[in-house]
């Protein structure tokens, strides 16, 4: 009977290697090869100049070396997340209200479903073309620039483009628009699967809504808040469209709104897989670890 | 009896106050949202040379000038809205069933490789996609699988990021009895993801199918690099390559409507899916 | 509009001696009428030679500009569709790849590469390249030298020589041909030449910029008028770029050319005067010079830019007003172009041959160019007898009635004639200095110095930027 049973367990969990192979095999052809040969290269001096090849010649850890030695990438780094968290901590801050305000049956909003559709729609707009359309405002001679003027604000045209912190809000309010309506969306699903009579009961001992959000709904919400949180930063951390299009790949004034994924790009030019490969396993190991520790820090919490 | 009525008197105004609070924020942030679609129309009404001129609040007269042009103009725009939608919508369905697949064996079965195969696709996550792409492409040209969909779509059913959405959801939403009531009743175990947990899934596909049909609607990247026969290009390169065209034919007014053509399909997606999402996270919360 | 504008333009070669044959006809701007025409003996020529050669013609671009020629000018062409056409039995295949991110040359990179592998009938027999990457690929193996083709000098002594000069390999050997050429010169707002020098006559207004200095000079005058003399400091970048003495890269080392240096240092006095700024070309804020209000003085461009690129169609432009003159300014220069190269391994090089004979060297055909395109072709004879007005023009209205007949001239440059101009400036050019690198260090040079010239990096810090980008792009270069 116990050896029945047990026979029984095994053959339905064979059903995870079943269920696994459409996505192990999809995996293995079409990322991993070239992922390997990816970590492979970084270990070579290999890139094309023109239409010749160089190398590949074993140049061991001289990659790494080669990156590290200068600065620049922690640079690239601290402008990644800086522009990163520019973006990020108002759309988080928005998307917990937003999500608030929507489940949160004594509000009683009007037009929800209009407003929750509106959220979204700027994501709709490929990044290319949202950028053609910020250059349109924010140029010199554009209408933000004439209205704040008009109004007294600024005496001559601010160069949003030529700033560093004009192009990182720039680059963070175009992030922030494009992933709002995402992360409220995500966060709503989380908030509506709350019990409700959670609610009902501190009401009952009468909690102010501040107080039912933080020590509610927001502990509750920690599961989904994490994978906000982790996908966002991993995004984050990935950032490449939105400043590629608006400073034209430079992320200029002097580099100063340069990611990683950009520097990458450059190396992709001349397709420097040894340089480039190099890049990408440094970028994984950050990626991890700054994972890891936003991991740890929300669940030691708990 | 009068206290907890005096409570819920200054309680009423202050929702009265943060009703107010929360249109107001509301409103901004829908304009915010939608003023980039004014902008985009009103630039698609305009003239390549009124549009020399800068932003001007009022729409031109060259809407229907710019759309003729374009759709007589030698660029398949309606078989590049046909391609676009074919791989979007197949990247969306494979996607979301793979993914969910992946996402039940992982949540359902006990097996050896769980964990390991758990973190495995949780790394796999933290790798960009841009590291991988020129090595992708030389093996999609060793595949000789160049100006072909399937190396578009296909990698959609390794998908990581869905994945995890998958496996957070099935987390709150999928208990373990219903699985277990189902094989009682005789379910084999292919028919029970395909009858029993995807219908359950429905908010959680809902929402990623939005997010991998918009990515790979406005995906320019891969695409450009793979599909070179008119007849295989999506928007993203189409508009593209009216943007590179030469100062004789260079016009951005018709840039503008093209741009404007390609999003207008994504919006009636998504609004017919956003109604479900609602729906949907509603009824899961019906659950919680 | 444009299609209005053209008509309005459509420059009809009243033709003496060889050009008789596709003279006087006032539908030759309906297109494919009259390439048939021109070429009815070479087809059956080009058919014959075809016969023991490959059936499918695979051609590499990333606009539509060459099959629109090809399309409209090379004899017993027959479109199919967007992306395939026939000549006489062979298959013409094209393949559009956008230039965004690059995207173009890395798909013809890869293919290539792989040229020798590949089946006769997936060979790239046709790709075309711009100026700034031509050396790219004209200085590999990868390009077939056009004698190879059988084409003679003699075939070509009629071309413009800057535009060989841009395809001819570190060993001196041609590897392209274009149907092009752009010779710039420096358009003015006559308003503000009138305004500021109290005459807006060419020959006058170019000793107000007749070189460097006196155009530095004159950027103060402009100033106090309320002028910029340029719209941005990039205006001017082609210009000095183009008559370097060394190249961007000398034995393996970045080198930066005097001229460019001194671009630099004018470019930075201009803008801290505040006699100019620092917009990237094709921006709103540069544009905003294509109209009156923008108060911009000049730009420097071919004829396609003033034609076609600022905004003549639209009411109140300066150009719609005929308000722009033309002047040959400090330096000659050019700007864009297309090259025709043939790709090593083709498997039909007569056909090759064929197409680049005629729509490079045929003077019929590249009259015809002009009459319908209103290209500046790459034809001495040919452009200088409309220059001098030995060759007259018929300009017709929308319905087909000749409207003038006369010397060329122009609407959006006053009335101006200014071909003698373009010819003059394009004879002038020496393009020996050219390496595989300029496009590069073109870009992230311009790049670079906008920091310096907006006051956000020192002139060092700004070269020390200028040599990492270069040195990413091209990991082999030193500094």
């Amino acid at each position: 009977m116990k050896a029945a049973k047990r026979g029984k367990v095994v053959s339905y969990n064979r059903w995870g290697y079943i269920f696994l192979i459409p996505f192990v095999l999809v995996y293995l052809v079409f990322q991993f090869i070239p992922l390997v040969s990816t970590v492979y290269n970084s270990f070579y001096e290999n890139y094309r100049s023109g239409l010749t090849q160089i190398g590949p010649n074993f140049v061991g850890l001289g990659n790494y070396r080669a990156l590290l030695a200068n600065s620049d990438i922690w640079i690239y780094l601290r402008n990644t997340l800086i522009m990163w968290a520019m973006g990020f901590v108002p759309q988080i801050i928005v998307s917990l209200l937003l999500g608030a305000w929507f489940t949160n049956p004594s509000l009683r909003l009007k037009g929800q479903q209009f407003f929750k559709t509106v959220i979204y729609l700027p994501n709709l707009i490929m990044a290319s073309a949202f950028a053609m359309l910020f250059f349109t405002l924010f140029s010199d001679g554009g209408p933000i620039n004439s209205i704040l003027v008009q109004l007294g604000i600024l005496d001559a045209p601010f160069r949003f483009l030529s700033n560093t912190w004009g192009t990182r809000s720039l680059v963070a309010m175009m992030n922030f628009l494009m992933w709002f309506g995402n992360t409220t969306i995500l966060l709503m699903a989380g908030m509506m699967g709350i019990d409700t009579s959670l609610f009902e009961a501190a009401e009952v001992d009468g909690a102010t809504s501040t107080q039912v959000f933080f020590r509610i709904t927001l502990p509750l919400l920690r599961p989904i808040l994490i994978y906000v949180m982790i996908t966002s930063l991993i995004g984050g951390l990935q950032m490449f469209d939105v400043p590629q299009v608006l400073t034209n790949g430079t992320g200029e004034p002097m580099r100063s709104s340069m990611t990683l994924i950009m520097y990458l790009n450059k190396h992709l030019f001349n397709k420097n897989y040894g340089l480039g490969g190099a890049l990408s396993v440094f970028l994984f190991i950050i990626t991890g670890v700054l994972s890891l520790i936003v991991f740890r820090f929300s669940s030691e919490k708990k | 009896m009068t206290s907890t009525n005096e409570k819920q008197l200054s309680k009423g105004m202050g929702i009265r106050a943060r009703r107010g609070i929360a249109y107001v924020v509301l409103v901004l942030l829908s304009f915010l949202c939608l003023f980039w679609f004014y902008v985009l129309f009103i630039n698609a009404t305009r003239s390549n040379g009124e549009l020399t001129k800068g932003f001007t609040p009022l729409p031109g007269g060259y809407l229907l000038t710019n759309w003729t042009n374009l759709v007589h103009g030698t660029l398949p725009v309606w078989q590049g809205l046909f391609n676009s939608f074919v791989v979007a919508a197949s990247c969306a369905i494979l996607c979301t069933y793979f993914s969910s697949m992946t996402a039940y064996a992982i949540h359902v079965y006990d097996f050896k490789l769980k964990k390991f195969m758990f973190t495995f696709i949780l790394m796999i996550m933290m790798i960009p996609t841009q590291v991988t792409a020129l090595g992708f492409l030389q093996l999609v040209g060793k595949m000789g699988l160049e100006d072909n969909f399937i190396p578009l779509i296909v990698p959609s059913i390794a998908a990581p990021v869905t994945f995890f959405y998958m496996k957070q959801y099935m987390e709150s939403a999928l208990p373990l009895s219903l699985v277990e009531a189902a094989r009682i009743d005789g379910s084999g175990e292919f028919r029970t993801f395909n009858s029993i947990v995807l219908p359950l899934m429905k908010p959680a596909i809902a929402v990623q199918a939005i997010f991998t049909f918009v990515s790979n609607w406005n995906n320019y990247f891969t695409p450009a690099l793979i599909l070179h026969d008119d007849k295989m290009k999506t928007l993203p390169i189409l508009i593209a390559q009216l943007r590179s065209a030469d100062w004789l034919k260079f016009d951005m007014g018709q840039v503008y409507v093209m741009i404007a053509f390609s999003i207008f399909p994504v919006i009636v997606v998504y609004l017919l899916l956003s109604k479900f999402i609602v729906q949907g996270v509603a009824m899961g919360s019906v659950k919680g | 509009m444009k299609k209005k504008l053209l008509s309005a333009l459509l420059v009809t070669a009243m033709a003496v001696g060889t050009l008789a044959g596709c003279g006087g006809n006032p539908s030759s701007g309906s297109g494919t009428a009259s390439g048939g025409a021109a070429g009815q003996q070479t087809q059956a020529a080009g058919g014959e030679q075809a016969a023991d050669e490959g059936k499918v013609l695979n051609i590499y671009v990333w606009n539509e500009e060459f099959k629109s020629r090809v399309t409209d000018h090379y004899p017993g062409y027959e479109a199919v569709d967007a992306t395939t056409g026939t000549i006489g039995d062979v298959t013409v295949k094209w393949n559009i790849t956008p230039n965004d991110d690059n995207a173009y040359q890395n798909n013809l990179d890869e293919t290539l590469l792989k040229q020798a592998d590949a089946a006769a009938d997936d060979k790239i027999d046709i790709f075309l390249v711009e100026a700034d990457y031509a050396l790219k690929y004209v200085d590999t193996e990868y390009t077939m030298p056009i004698k190879d083709l059988g084409i003679t000098d003699a075939d070509i002594a009629d071309q413009y020589p800057y535009t060989q000069d841009i395809v001819t390999d570190s060993n001196g050997v041609l590897k392209g041909l274009s149907w092009q050429g752009c010779p710039g010169v420096l358009f003015y707002n006559r308003e503000a030449a009138k305004e500021t020098f109290g005459t807006d006559d060419p020959d006058a207004v170019q000793e107000y910029v007749k070189d460097w200095a006196t155009f530095n000079e004159t950027a103060a005058a402009l100033h106090e008028k309320g002028y910029n003399i340029m719209s941005s400091v990039n205006d001017s970048f082609r210009v000095y770029s183009n008559n370097v003495t060394s190249p961007w890269v000398v034995d393996g080392k970045i080198n930066i050319d005097d001229n460019i240096m001194k671009w630099v240092e004018d470019s930075k006095a201009l803008v801290d005067a505040g006699y100019t700024t620092t917009y990237e070309l094709w921006d709103a804020d540069w544009q905003k010079g294509f109209f009156p209000d923008g108060k911009v003085f000049c730009y420097f461009g071919p004829a396609w830019l003033v034609n076609f690129s600022m905004a003549a169609d639209t009411e109140g432009s300066i150009g719609n007003q005929g308000g722009w003159g033309a002047a040959k300014g400090p330096q000659g220069f050019f700007w864009g172009g297309t090259w025709i190269c043939a790709a090593t391994g083709t498997d039909n090089p007569s056909l090759v041959k064929d197409i680049m004979l005629q729509l490079t060297t045929n003077p019929e055909i590249m009259t015809d160019i002009v009459v319908k395109d209103d290209d500046f072709v790459n034809n001495k004879p040919a452009m200088e007898a409309l220059a001098d007005g030995s060759q007259t023009i018929t300009k017709t209205d929308e319905n087909g009635n000749v409207t003038y007949e006369g010397p060329y001239y122009s609407d959006i440059l006053g009335g101006q004639n200014p071909l003698p101009m373009y010819c003059e400036g394009v004879a002038d050019l020496q393009l020996s200095n050219l390496s595989s690198y300029d496009q590069g260090c073109n870009e992230e040079f311009q790049d670079a110095m906008k920091a310096y010239f907006e006051g956000k990096a020192t002139l060092d810090e700004a070269k020390e930027l200028f040599y990492k980008a270069v040195t990413e792009k091209y990991p082999e270069l030193s500094y």
